[in-house]
């Protein structure tokens, strides 16, 4: 352990998922002043900063907006695993003393700006995607290629896929903040549009409005703060693409920021109590899963059956309702901490998991089936 | 926009630039080229200048056989994009090509139902704008 132990003491899911009369950074500074209340700390505690998803220099408007003059920047964007990745640096940042109080914001209109997230193509520009972009591809078609090979490897089924989806919607029952929150079942999940095969349009995240916010400081501080600090044990980032030409596409990030970052932790999957993953698709989780080692390869879809991943199960994923029905405004990792950190403290009401003690948080960027990154992020509450 | 294909839809405008000038012009042709470094060997795909392996730029281009096997698919339904809804339903698939290299492409002139993983396939070029052709891939005849 560093003689300067970063912990993180503020985190905040803005409450709304539909926001048309505000404008993302209207909702970072609100996600912002509710993780700096939550932490007991004001803005001129925070001397680092992190962000994403706000244009290729957009944190330097974002600290316009905040009036910020940080020490320490960090705005990684590698896709919805970004704010994932940020706790990892900004925790380091904090133990090699490069700052003691760090802010990480994330905010999106994806809804209110009636932008379908999933359908539209990514050519970015650069020389990789000249042989992607006459192909048409979708963010749900690239999920919808690694769901097909992994039917063809391991047989695994739509209705385990479905069991996901219908396994979060049961979750985001009781979260009164999620925007889903009626029943669902296998044959609903079925029943609903294909999307890009095998993907159906209820195997698909939702899109929403929303923002969120974490603070973290030293230990040391945190003792005069009000609430107990959760500790980082353990963070890896990792990326997949297609290489020089021969890859396997079940082979996701995960495989490697997985076992790097419960390596760190000094920790196996059997330690975890609680699993949030980035469920962008069905095919999300179960892929996932299996790469951080909690179910073998192609051992997936009966992994997921039997409410095994619901709350009472022996493995709860997502307890808010994940993407697939709380909150998904086009990149969801800090969602993934926040709610982490809200169940170590034990303050999740009816979706509680009793005695959660150690946390993983594992977010997925960009395209699952065709380039993407992987932040793997290891808590624990102080008892 | 460039003059439409025989469906009336605007024809496909690939992007050429420095690093991949010779692929996009062998397509052309009608032919499906591939590069292997002549330091190491390493074949790649897409092309570029410097091998990923050992950044040598010595490049020998090798012609491949436009055959492969289909490794994955999408049968894709919904996309935002104006020129793409006019053809759904249509197919994205990785091809594994004989070559070694996983290529994106689209599976055409089959029903989307007659496609399997494995399926055996071969290219063909469609024609794209300025007089350029986009290498796509057809269900072999069965023997």
């Amino acid at each position: 352990m560093s003689a300067r132990e970063a912990v993180l003491v503020g985190a905040f899911e803005h409450p709304r998922r539909w926001a048309p009369d505000k404008t993302s950074f209207q909702l970072a500074a609100e996600a912002a002043r509710g993780a700096l209340a939550d932490a007991g700390l004001t803005p001129r505690d925070v001397d680092g900063y992190a962000t994403s998803g706000v244009g290729p220099i957009g944190i330097l408007s974002m600290c316009h907006q905040l009036d910020l003059r940080p020490n320490w920047l960090d705005s990684t964007s590698i896709g919805g695993s970004s704010f994932v990745a940020h706790v990892g640096s900004a925790a380091a940042a904090i133990a090699a003393g490069l700052c003691e109080t760090v802010l990480i914001t994330y905010a999106a209109t994806a809804a209110s700006d009636r932008f379908a997230v999933g359908t539209g193509g990514n050519d970015a520009g650069d020389p990789p995607d000249a042989f992607y972009a006459p192909y048409g591809p979708t963010i749900v078609g690239a999920y919808g290629m690694v769901a097909q090979r992994h039917m063809h490897e391991f047989g695994t089924t739509p209705e385990q896929l479905a069991e996901i989806a219908v396994t979060m919607r049961r979750h985001a029952g009781l979260n009164p903040h999620a925007r889903y929150r009626e029943a669902i079942t296998v044959e609903d999940v079925l029943a609903s549009r294909m999307v890009s095969s095998p993907l159906h349009l209820l195997d698909c995240c939702v899109i929403s409005d929303g923002a969120g916010a974490l603070v973290l400081t030293t230990r040391e501080r945190a003792r005069d703060l009000p609430k107990k600090p959760v500790r980082i044990l353990g963070s890896a980032v990792a990326v997949r693409h297609g290489g020089h030409g021969p890859r396997d596409l079940l082979d996701i990030a995960a495989c490697q920021s997985g076992p790097s970052a419960l390596a760190r932790a000094g920790l196996t999957p059997a330690e975890v109590d609680l699993c949030m993953i980035y469920d962008s698709f069905t095919i999300t989780v179960l892929a996932t899963l299996e790469a951080l080692g909690f179910c073998g390869r192609g051992e997936g879809g009966a992994f997921v059956e039997h409410g095994r991943i619901g709350l009472g199960g022996a493995l709860p994923v997502n307890p808010d309702g994940g993407g697939l029905s709380s909150n998904h405004p086009g990149m969801r990792g800090i969602f993934l901490v926040i709610e982490a950190i809200r169940q170590l403290r034990g303050e999740c009401g009816a979706r509680q998991v009793e005695g959660a003690k150690i946390a993983l948080c594992h977010g997925t960027g960009g395209w699952l089936g065709i380039t993407h990154s992987g932040a793997t992020l290891l808590l624990a509450g102080e008892n | 926009m460039s003059s439409p294909d025989a469906d009336g839809r605007p024809l496909e405008r690939v992007r050429v630039d420095e690093e991949s000038r010779w692929f996009w012009e062998a397509c052309r042709r009608h032919e499906l080229i591939l590069q292997r470094c002549a330091a190491c060997e390493t074949v790649r795909f897409h092309p570029r200048a410097l091998c990923p392996s050992c950044l040598s730029a010595e490049v020998a281009w090798l012609r491949a056989s436009g055959r492969g096997e289909i490794y994955t698919f999408t049968v894709t339904h919904q996309n935002q994009s104006p020129a793409w809804r006019a053809r759904l339903p249509y197919v994205l698939a990785w091809i594994q090509l004989d070559e070694g290299p996983l290529v994106l492409s689209n599976v055409v002139g089959a029903a989307p139902e007659a496609l399997r993983i494995g399926a055996a396939v071969e290219v063909v070029f469609d024609e794209a704008a300025d007089g350029l052709a986009v290498p796509r891939f057809r269900l072999c005849e069965a023997k």
